[in-house]
């Protein structure tokens, strides 16, 4: 075997599968051809609480092209699992407005979608809640909060460190529930057959989907295969299953039919998950050198009757400052709503816009600078488990940022920089994103004609992950990309776990350096490869098992400079720099764009998203994109993303931390610390709208 | 009742039988003439992400009745590469890394196709503003910025 040692590791490598996007040939999860296809429309809820005590369908049988109209009366059984969300027509209880009360199954889409409107459901309708409140009587202490961390964590004596505290901050935020908006709206072809059931599916995990799907119709997960080869964008909301991919293969079991299920945008809005509304209450007490004694951060959140969903929101502050005295607590209450799902840094993303808002208004109290306060307030070791860090570069990039944004000459005197009619501002906050990998298996094979594959179940959602496991794969093998085909996107490939937690490239990665390390031993043992090639196989369970000594957590420094319209209140971010401290970069082109795409979702969270409640009839009023607005190209301006070099040998074979997420993570906070020093005016619920500017 | 459409996709002539009046001609292309090239992610014209041209000017193909392309030409996506060589804006998106979940990025290259015949060298507000009607969710724009830039000086006359 050749001896070059391909550095590909590092290099700005293009996108493995860029040829086939860029000439709309790439297949994403509805576009697969298959023969005698069929289309289902869902009937949704129109009531937030209740029962179906009669569903009506004749008028919907007698449409042209339909085939069938299930609902509970007469939909396949499903096993309980553990997951209520996913017993799709199985019970005439409704648990939220948008829930599935029944599917049209029929020829084509369109005749599929008119007879779902002559579907007749009668409810017998009970009241509802919908609003999340601080002082709701229905308030409670979840077991554990995700991913799988205690609910509450106290160290010290924080109420009496607060009360004697020379400086204190105290104050309520709150952020709004937000939709992931996917460009790719959630989607399944599902089909049986003699062998059981395949889904092609918009998933983040082959394997996961299969392991959830398999005993909800009580098979084997083996007779369930997921294909997806391409994936329109998930942010988290395509990593647990949701209703509709289980709808879509009740319909295929009734008819005998493929059926093709695509979720509406409006749909997405109550069916596919959501990043919980927050409100946040953040306590700090300080010396006036700015010296933290006390930091309390309590959350209160929400989630549906049927499902606990118990997002991580406090947990970043239990690692980010040093600090004697600490508590941090979440409690959620039980609403009529659908269940809040993942969602781009669950947890880190709102509740660092509140510690780091709160930092920024501890600065000012003391009379600090922002940066350095944070500098003083470094801890030493994680103050939670008193482990010491694998790698921390907070300060670091604090520094790095300040240097490149211009941050020294800064006058902190809030509303005093006019240009025109824009009061401008500049703001900066942290960022961190714990470190995650999960166990997984990959095979690595060489051909007799010099190509390797490897194959792993992955998934690539936009994120680069294929081209990145080649580029780990080659380097191991020490030979040039062009040699190695990386299969992913497939349940009949070795186990793998999902794109979540920005896991990706430590799992998946360390499962193919061990599969392609042993191909080459092996290959070293046979002295060349034989002419019936070979392969390996390789289970990750064994390594990733072994806890680590460390604590392990990515960090990042975010800057924003906003202009605020004097007169309409209008706020805008003029640019936005972070600087991140990730371990290695495996793919500077991939990775920067992960970090800019984060940092903009970050802007949009900032200015734009919201996700309106409809308190009356209990559902998301600005179900669209005219309405829920993300962030386009002319809504943002300059974004610079730059790392800071960090060699981290506790992580994982490459030395990587996860990219996927710490992007957004700070921004929010970041803008409106720029927003109140442009204005003087603090804006502690999201997002900022010109309302809450104009005084 | 179905009709019949006879339109030009992407230089061929094509006849497609059995059309429902209602539907647009992004599900027509989509589900019925095996080109999903254009996507579909909002279906109100809200997105960008089933651009396409019909007789040249860039539309939303969600938006357009199949019936309305009655005798006229289309041109998606899979259109605008010349057999296996690519249109300098495909080529710069490639190279910029400008796509990444690629959902939107068939609408983008055909926006971006259009606004560089219409002004071969944009600044970056013209090309901001020409582009805010393509959302994309993963990239933050920056390197779609960078994939028309590119693409502007490629396709400047040499001098
Ligand atoms: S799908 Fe046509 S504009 Fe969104
Ligand atoms: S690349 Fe994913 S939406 Fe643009």
């Amino acid at each position: 075997m050749t001896t070059v040692a391909a550095r590909a590791v590092g290099t700005e490598a293009d996108r493995v599968e860029g040829l086939e996007k860029v000439t709309g040939r790439a297949r994403y999860a509805f576009e697969h051809p298959i023969e005698d296809m069929v289309y289902a429309a869902p009937v949704p809820s129109v009531v937030a609480r209740g029962e179906v005590i009669a569903v009506d369908v004749a008028e919907a049988l007698t449409f042209p092209g339909v085939i069938d109209v299930l609902w509970h009366g007469n939909a396949p059984k499903l096993e309980r699992v553990g997951n209520a969300e996913l017993h799709v027509l199985q019970s005439p209880r409704v648990a939220y407005r948008g829930q599935y009360i029944a599917v049209v199954i029929a020829k084509t889409l369109e005749e599929a979608r008119e007879a779902a409107l002559r579907v007749g459901v009668e409810y017998a309708v009970e009241r509802h809640d919908v609003g999340l409140r601080a002082d709701h009587p229905r308030l409670y202490r979840p077991e554990r909060v995700n991913p799988d961390l205690p609910a509450d964590v106290q160290q010290g004596d924080p109420d009496t460190a607060l009360a004697a505290a020379p400086v204190t901050v105290d104050a309520v935020y709150r952020t709004p529930a937000e939709h992931n908006n996917p460009m790719e709206p959630h989607a399944t072809v599902a089909r049986w057959d003699a062998e059981g059931l395949t889904l092609y599916d918009s998933t983040q995990g082959a394997t996961s989907l299969r392991d959830a799907v398999a005993p909800l119709f009580g098979i084997e997960p083996s007779s369930v295969r997921v294909i997806a080869p391409h994936v329109g964008g998930g942010f988290g909301a395509k990593g647990e299953p949701h209703p509709p991919v289980v709808l879509a293969a009740l319909a295929a079991r009734r008819t005998g039919r493929p059926v093709k299920l695509a979720v509406t945008r409006q749909q997405m809005f109550s069916v596919t998950g959501y990043r919980t509304p927050t409100i946040q209450r953040v306590r700090l007490g300080a010396h006036p050198d700015g010296h933290l004694t006390a930091i309390v951060h309590d959350a209160v959140e929400q989630s549906s009757t049927i499902h606990e969903f118990a997002e991580q929101t406090t947990t970043p502050t239990r690692i980010m400052y040093a600090a004697p005295n600490r508590r941090t607590t979440h409690r959620l209450v039980r609403l009529d709503v659908p269940t809040p799902s993942w969602m781009r840094a669950p947890g880190e993303a709102p509740g660092m816009f509140a510690l780091e808002s709160a930092m920024d208004e501890l600065a000012a109290a003391c009379g600090l600078d922002p940066i350095e306060l944070r500098i003083r307030n470094e801890p030493e070791v994680d103050p939670e488990t008193g482990l010491p860090f694998s790698s921390r570069n907070l300060v670091a990039c604090l520094r790095d940022g300040a240097r490149r944004f211009g941050w020294a000459d800064r006058d902190p005197a809030p509303g005093v920089r006019r240009r025109g009619r824009l009061l401008i501002g500049t703001g900066v906050a942290a960022s961190t994103y714990p470190v995650y990998r999960s166990a997984c298996q990959a095979t690595a094979r060489a051909e007799p004609g010099g190509i390797f594959t490897v194959r792993i179940a992955a998934a690539d959602i936009g994120t680069g992950a294929r081209t990145v496991l080649t580029q780990i794969a080659a380097d191991v093998l020490r030979v040039p990309l062009g040699r190695v085909r990386v299969a992913i996107g497939d349940s009949a490939l070795p186990r793998a776990s999902l794109a979540g937690g920005s896991s990706g490239t430590a799992s998946w990665g360390t499962a193919v350096t061990r599969a392609c390390e042993a191909l080459r031993d092996e290959l070293d043992r046979r002295g060349g490869t034989p002419s019936t090639g070979v392969t390996v196989s390789v289970d990750t369970t064994e390594e990733n098992g072994e806890p680590s000594r460390f604590a392990r957590h990515a960090f990042g420094a975010q800057f924003a400079e906003v202009g605020v319209d004097r007169d309409t209140g209008e706020a805008r971010v003029r640019r936005l720099l972070g600087v991140f401290a990730v371990g290695r970069v495996l793919n500077p082109k991939t990775a920067r764009s992960q970090f800019i795409g984060g940092m903009t979702m970050g802007l949009s969270m900032a200015l734009l998203e919201e996700s309106v409640l409809d308190r009356e009839f209990g559902d998301y009023l600005n179900h669209d994109l005219a309405q829920y607005h993300v962030a386009a190209c002319a809504d943002v301006p300059a974004v610079e993303a730059y790392w800071v070099e960090e060699s981290d040998p506790h992580l994982n074979p490459m030395g990587s931390k996860g990219i996927g997420e710490i992007g957004i993570v700070g921004t929010a906070a970041a803008v409106a610390n720029a927003v109140h020093h442009a204005t003087g005016i603090r804006v502690r619920d999201l997002p900022i709208r010109l309302d809450k500017l104009l005084t | 009742m179905s009709i019949r459409v006879n339109f030009t996709v992407n230089g061929s002539a094509e006849s497609v039988d059995g059309v429902w009046e209602g539907e647009s001609l992004l599900y027509v292309l989509r589900e019925r003439m095996g080109l999903p090239g254009s996507k579909n992610a909002c279906e109100q014209g809200e997105c960008g992400s089933c651009t396409v041209y019909l007789d040249g000017i860039p539309v939303c193909a969600c938006l357009v009745a199949a019936g309305q392309v009655e005798g006229r030409s289309v041109r998606t996506v899979e259109g605008l590469a010349d057999g296996d060589r690519l249109d300098p804006v495909q080529e710069a998106f490639l190279e910029c890394g400008a796509v990444q979940c690629g959902f939107c990025t068939p609408g983008l290259i055909v926006a971006c196709h259009d606004l560089l015949a219409r002004n071969p060298a944009p600044g970056d507000a013209e090309i901001r503003e020409a582009l805010a009607g393509n959302l994309c969710r993963c990239t933050g724009y920056e390197k779609i910025l960078d994939a028309v830039r590119l693409a502007a000086a490629r396709r400047a006359p040499r001098p």
